[in-house]
């Protein structure tokens, strides 16, 4: 019994994993566009991503070297990941439900990462190192755990009485409504085996440090304890194994929104790396059918682009 | 107020429109013109109209004809499928790939969006006009009849060729001002997705408002300028511009024409010649002054810098940038300068700059950048009394938001302005709102649609330039000067002024940003801006 859990639990990481690869995959993966950014532009340098503004503000700027801040950059994003600084902004409402919600996850994963922590640097450290941090992570982890279980709890609730609102209603599909039950259940199951049997946490940072280092051997005390933690870790590995499937993954896409899209300001310069792509791109075949472009499929954009004009359509 | 109760209700055969709006429940505009019940009548479409054209609400943008046949329906429905499934595509759809499958994939549905739309808040928060009402819609005909994926996951809708006509209506419902994608927290672009829905219906069905495509680009490509202006008939216009402008100005000027090797080719939007002669005029005073080596194009569509296909076709937008560009190579210049035209700006610059290679690969600068840059140089004697009025200044979305140009005009402001004549409006900047006439709206007047932008699009800017001035006296005793920057923006100002006679009954004047800087210069006969209401 435990050591399907052990297996579910390695699937469950296993497939979070590769799902999220293949999102990144699928994203890095797809042709340059024709840019279309929107200001502010968190890189910008000069002092301009304050007030929204670009090097396209320098005269001759294409013979200049661009500011670009990295250290801007972070400037929004770090705060835009952990306190999701948009939606505060812009839907304040929401972002009371919202941001417990991921603020939650954080913490649970942060609690997961310190449980794997624990148990390689227990496995392979002398006690010399291994006891200090024991230490440190018996009260990271419950803090981090049990916060991170009650603000994503609260926040899940939150969210799906927010959907069911009148003006959300008609916009959310049965399985967003499906997605916050499972997050309540799961959560909701998780918050409950720490409350009646695992105050502490060492009953579910022992599995943790069984799975890291793969050392499957039955819970310590076994009984009702071990198989609500059982049920816990079997939810939440599901859940793991879910979010990347679903469009929850646009922890993803949101990277690529902001960096591909919004932000991706670098101009094609003459004579420059980009030229070759933007040709390769131009000679791709076009098969739009309207009577403007007639595309069979040979013609290419460029082509397209340079050819006289025909009539206008009727 | 009628509007719609779900976003399956645009699969509804009604023969009803799907939204209404009731002109007395609107919000009421600051004084002057607080009295809703006083404000202009807004024009109904005839049943003749509704009758032969499908009708989504109030207004017609697209005159698609009502199918008389299943094949003319079914036509509909197979040729908006298969240009979505173009979108998908690299080959047809390169261009915005990445943007669109980011857009279709990760709404959460939150509805932050929602508030940051000038229509929608204008419509009094109409179903309809919520920015992600037409995405969804567009969305799940993706996810059930394209990607075949499960309606429990991603909504359910039916498709029916009103679905298909109602969406293309819907997709110019929207001014592409992109407000809504940046306060979107994830980076979905609702703007995007309308404009996604227009090349679906241009590119591949040959749907496209006639003011955009047979009045507008084809046009423009064929004969050189959407004005209809062949190069002989646009020389002439300068011609007779210099001639004017110099009578008002005191200064000899002649535009240079096809000057080989000259640093800076000007493009203007051709829409200036024809409405707005003061402002090529005020360029070639301002750049005469300062010394600049400078010239026009005679050259075929190089003396339009409009460039329609940003807001509904990539090929045909290729097409113009193309010419433009070939135009600044065969003259080899130095860099092309636009004049005060946001799209046109936007087109060039920033949209383009994937498609120019090579030799076409010219440096673009914004006008809004030389100006100031002339102003900075000190060549010119400025004497900012006499721009002694207040001024406020309208944000083209196209420059500010879409571009980052936001602070060279505002330098030229304090340059050129006594000190507290200028106020801002609020918002303003990236966060400004758009004119209501953006996404090719502002050359758009079929059937009662210019009353529809003026209700609708333009109400949330005609409240900021009211609010901007509020402190003032608002009659034309006090005139007032909105600095709009933009050709098309000031298109729709005009307009919407006219509407609302605000000249007349609030003083307020509208022109652009070179007129300002003549106004001010002490080697110019003093009043340029001649506050007479065209
Ligand atoms: S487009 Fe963005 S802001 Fe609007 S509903 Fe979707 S996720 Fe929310
Ligand atoms: S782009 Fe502008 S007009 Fe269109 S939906 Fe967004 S905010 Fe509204």
């Amino acid at each position: 019994m435990t050591t399907l859990v052990y297996i579910i639990a390695y699937l469950g990481i296993v497939f979070f994993l590769i799902a999220v690869a293949a999102r990144f995959v699928f994203w890095s993966r797809m042709p340059m566009h024709l840019r279309w950014e929107l200001y502010p532009v968190a890189h910008e340098g000069g002092g301009r991503a304050a007030y929204g503004g670009s090097y396209l503000e320098e005269s001759d700027w294409w013979q200049k070297k661009r500011q670009v801040s990295l250290l801007g950059e972070l400037k929004v994003m770090v705060p835009e990941i952990l306190f999701l600084v948009a939606l505060r902004e812009h839907n304040p409402k929401l972002w009371t439900r919202s941001f417990p919600f991921h603020f939650g996850l954080y913490l649970v994963a942060a609690a997961t990462i310190l449980m794997m922590v624990g148990g390689v640097v227990a496995a392979v450290m002398p006690a010399s190192i291994a006891g200090p941090v024991a230490r440190v992570l018996a009260i990271l982890v419950p803090l981090f755990g049990a916060a991170g279980l009650v603000l994503g709890l609260l926040g899940a609730i939150g969210l799906y009485q927010r959907r069911a609102s009148r003006d959300m209603r008609d916009y959310t599909a049965p399985a967003d409504f499906f997605n916050l039950i499972f997050f309540v259940v799961a959560f909701g199951i998780a918050l409950l085996t720490f409350l009646l049997v695992d105050r502490d946490f060492s009953l579910v940072s022992g599995f943790v440090a069984n799975l890291v280092t793969f050392n499957l051997v039955p819970l310590v005390g076994g009984g009702a304890a071990a198989i609500l933690l059982l049920l816990s870790v079997v939810l939440l590995s599901f859940l793991v194994a879910y979010i990347p499937t679903t469009h929850m993954s646009h922890f993803v896409g949101k990277y690529f929104a902001y960096h591909s899209i919004r932000w991706k300001d670098e101009p094609n310069l003459r004579g420059g790396d980009q030229e070759a792509t933007i040709h390769e791109l131009l000679n791709q075949p076009i098969s739009w059918s309207a009577p403007h472009i007639r595309g069979d499929g040979k013609k290419t954009w460029l082509e397209a682009a340079t050819e006289e004009p025909e009539e206008p359509p009727k | 107020m009628k509007e719609p109760q779900s976003v399956k209700d645009i699969a509804k055969n009604s023969g009803e429109p799907l939204a209404r709006i009731e002109a007395l429940e609107q919000i009421p505009l600051p004084p002057p013109f607080d009295k809703i019940d006083e404000e202009p009548p807004f024009a109904q479409l005839t049943d003749e109209e509704r009758e032969k054209f499908v009708v989504l609400d109030d207004t017609i943008a697209v005159n698609i004809v009502k199918p008389e046949s299943k094949e003319e329906e079914d036509r509909l429905v197979k040729g908006f499928l298969s240009g979505l499934e173009k979108l998908m595509t690299v080959e047809d759809n390169w261009t915005f790939l990445q943007p669109f499958e980011m857009s279709m994939e990760h709404c959460a549905h939150c509805q932050t969006c929602s508030d940051a739309c000038p229509i929608y808040e204008e419509s009094g928060e109409n179903e309809l006009y919520r920015p992600m009402y037409r995405s969804e819609i567009l969305r799940r005909i993706y996810f059930k009849y394209v990607k075949k994926a499960s309606t429990k996951v991603h909504g359910d809708i039916d498709l029916n060729w009103e679905v298909v006509a109602r969406l293309i209506e819907l997709s110019y419902r929207c001014n592409l001002c992109r407000r809504c994608a940046q306060t979107c927290p994830i980076g979905v672009d609702n703007a995007l997705l309308s404009r996604e829905i227009r090349k679906i219906a241009s590119m591949e069905m040959g749907i496209v408002p006639k003011e955009l495509h047979a009045d507008g680009s084809v046009l423009q490509l064929k004969v050189g300028s959407s004005t209809g202006m062949t190069p002989l008939v646009v020389k002439d216009n300068i011609e007779f511009i210099d001639e004017d402008t110099a009578e008002r100005t005191g200064i000899e000027i002649e535009t240079p024409w096809d000057v080989q090797g000259a640093d800076i080719l000007l493009i203007h939007n051709a829409g200036e010649i024809m409405a707005w002669p003061e402002n090529p005029g005020a360029f070639a005073t301002v750049f005469e002054a300062a010394g600049l080596s400078w010239t026009l194009s005679s050259e075929i569509v190089a003396y339009d810098g409009i460039n329609y296909g940003v807001w509904y076709d990539d090929v045909q937008f290729a097409r113009v940038a193309v010419k433009h560009a070939s135009a600044a190579r065969d003259l080899g210049v130095k860099k092309i300068v636009l004049g005060e035209c946001g799209h046109a700006h936007k087109a060039l610059t920033v949209i383009a700059d994937k498609i120019l290679t090579g030799d076409l690969n010219i440096p673009r600068e914004s006008s809004m950048v030389t100006l100031r840059d002339i102003i900075r140089s000190g060549k010119l004697k400025l004497d900012p009394s006499r721009n002694d009025f207040p001024v406020t200044l309208h944000d083209p979305c196209n420059l500010v938001r879409l571009m980052g140009i936001v602070s060279p005009q505002r330098e030229i402001l304090e340059a050129i302005l006594p000190p507290g004549r200028f106020r801002e409006m609020t918002p303003h900047g990236v966060e400004n709102y758009c004119c209501g006439g953006g996404s090719g709206f502002a050359i758009m007047s079929g059937h009662n649609f210019s009353d529809w932008r003026h209700r609708l699009t333009g109400r949330k800017k005609f409240r900021q330039i009211l609010e901007a001035f509020q402190d003032e006296p608002m009659d034309i005793e006090h005139p007032k000067y909105l600095c709009a920057p933009c050709s098309n923006c000031k298109g729709q100002i005009r307009d919407i002024i006219a509407y609302y006679d605000a000249w007349e009954k609030a003083g307020i004047y509208y022109g652009g940003l070179v007129e300002l800087i003549v106004n001010a210069m002490v080697d110019v006969q003093p009043g340029f801006i001649d506050w007479e209401w065209h």
